[in-house]
């Protein structure tokens, strides 16, 4: 795989016996930042093998675990190499790691440092200690931003085959088929849709704080529905009621379920709400869906 | 920033407050600083914050914090339902 290093021991600059070791994922990404972020300083870094993924997943899943770490020191004589027996580990690695065990099972003492890598240089120079601000986990504008693609990329099967359907039911009609209802309901569905998974998988991570209530969905939905009346008014011929009732119940639908998806994604959800919010809003997604559905192809007729 | 918070009164999060020991672990690794060490004991100072990664539980050398931790993806709960299996995500890289 390309996004991933192979597992082991990396010197930073010129570490010698008494230099920190960082234990980190070996994903290629996280070890640029770390090689980029503490450019000038002399360390270790252990790559554990995650199977090229970032710490906070692989310790979710544990393959950035207690084990993995225990075996990839003595795979690379990590004792032989330092005379110390300290090792900093990523804050978020946590999940995967029992400090306490790993000291029993090789005598190596586990402190965590910062959540962010650009922070080390800090966390290093203040004797290895970490500010309040260092060890909170946070979900700015610009940090949901850049995972935003994540959604769409992993959608984009379902996207297309979507658009295909959508098209092909959009010849339908009084005349049986017709390649220019196709054509031009095919549009008009395609691009209502496409705008759902904008709202929903965009739109709604970017104005998350600012969006009423607290389950991903129904802000989802909101901001669909907001999206769809401002659509509704802006044909330049007012919509049949049929094609407004699609189109109204439609696009909310789509962007709830995308908004909802972007929880696995976000830095504060926590799986029991997801699953609740999940419980609560999918028949009401299916439900709306269903009706757009049937509203938009009886609208043909 | 405005304060991100997600649903309430959701969170499995337990602190045995009889077992733990002080040792401050669980305050270390919360990614959202919701443990406070209070008269040598943890207590939990705001447990709607918690996303329930499990960092604390698993580091803590008493087993005082109980925590159902999982992955919080839909896809995977959806995944989880269907198939009886835990929820895992397989995504690759940024997940």
């Amino acid at each position: 795989m390309s996004n991933s290093i192979a597992p082991g021991l990396y010197a930073i600059g010129e570490p010698t016996a008494d230099s920190p070791v960082l234990v980190s994922a070996n994903y290629k990404m996280t070890f640029d930042f770390l090689r980029r972020d503490l450019r000038g300083h002399n360390v270790w870094v252990l790559a554990l093998d995650t199977k090229g993924v970032n710490v906070w997943c692989a310790a979710g899943k544990g393959t950035f675990g207690t084990e993995e770490l225990v075996k990839r020191i003595e795979a690379t004589k990590l004792g032989q190499v330092v005379s110390h027996r300290k090792l900093i580990l990523p804050q978020l690695g946590a999940p995967g790691i029992a400090a306490h065990q790993v000291k029993k099972s090789c005598g190596f003492s586990v402190s965590y440092g910062p959540v962010r890598s650009s922070d080390l240089p800090a966390f290093l120079g203040n004797d290895n200690h970490a500010t309040e601000e260092m060890r909170q986990v946070t979900f700015n504008m610009l940090e949901r931003l850049v995972l935003t693609p994540v959604e769409l990329v992993s959608m984009w099967r379902q996207i297309l085959w979507s658009i295909l359907i959508l098209f092909v039911l959009a010849g339908f009609g009084p005349g049986f088929f017709s390649l220019s209802a196709l054509w031009s309901r095919g549009v008009a569905a395609v691009a209502s849709g496409l705008t759902g998974v904008f709202v929903g998988a965009v739109l709604m991570p970017l104005l998350l704080p600012w969006l009423p209530g607290r389950s991903f969905a129904l802000k989802g939905a909101i901001l669909g529905a907001l999206v769809a009346l401002i659509g509704a008014m802006g044909f330049s011929e007012p919509l049949s009621w049929l094609n407004s009732i699609a189109l109204m119940s439609g696009l909310p639908a789509i962007a709830s379920w995308c908004a909802m998806n972007f929880t696995g994604s976000a830095t504060f959800t926590s799986p029991s709400g997801v699953e609740k919010e999940m419980r609560q809003a999918i028949p009401g997604q299916a439900a709306a869906l269903l009706v757009a559905g049937v509203c938009w192809f009886w609208a043909a007729f | 920033m405005t304060e991100l918070r997600y649903i309430d009164d959701v969170v499995t999060l337990e602190l045995d407050s009889e077992t733990c020991v002080g040792c401050g672990i669980c305050q270390i690794v919360c990614p959202h600083r919701i443990f406070a060490i209070e008269g040598g004991k943890a207590t939990i100072t705001d447990k709607d914050l918690c996303i329930e990664c499990g960092g604390c539980a698993i580091n803590c050398p008493v087993n005082a914090i109980s925590v159902e931790s999982g992955v919080g993806c839909a896809s995977a709960i959806i995944h989880g339902w269907l198939t009886g299996e835990e929820p895992s995500c397989d995504c690759k890289g940024s997940c």
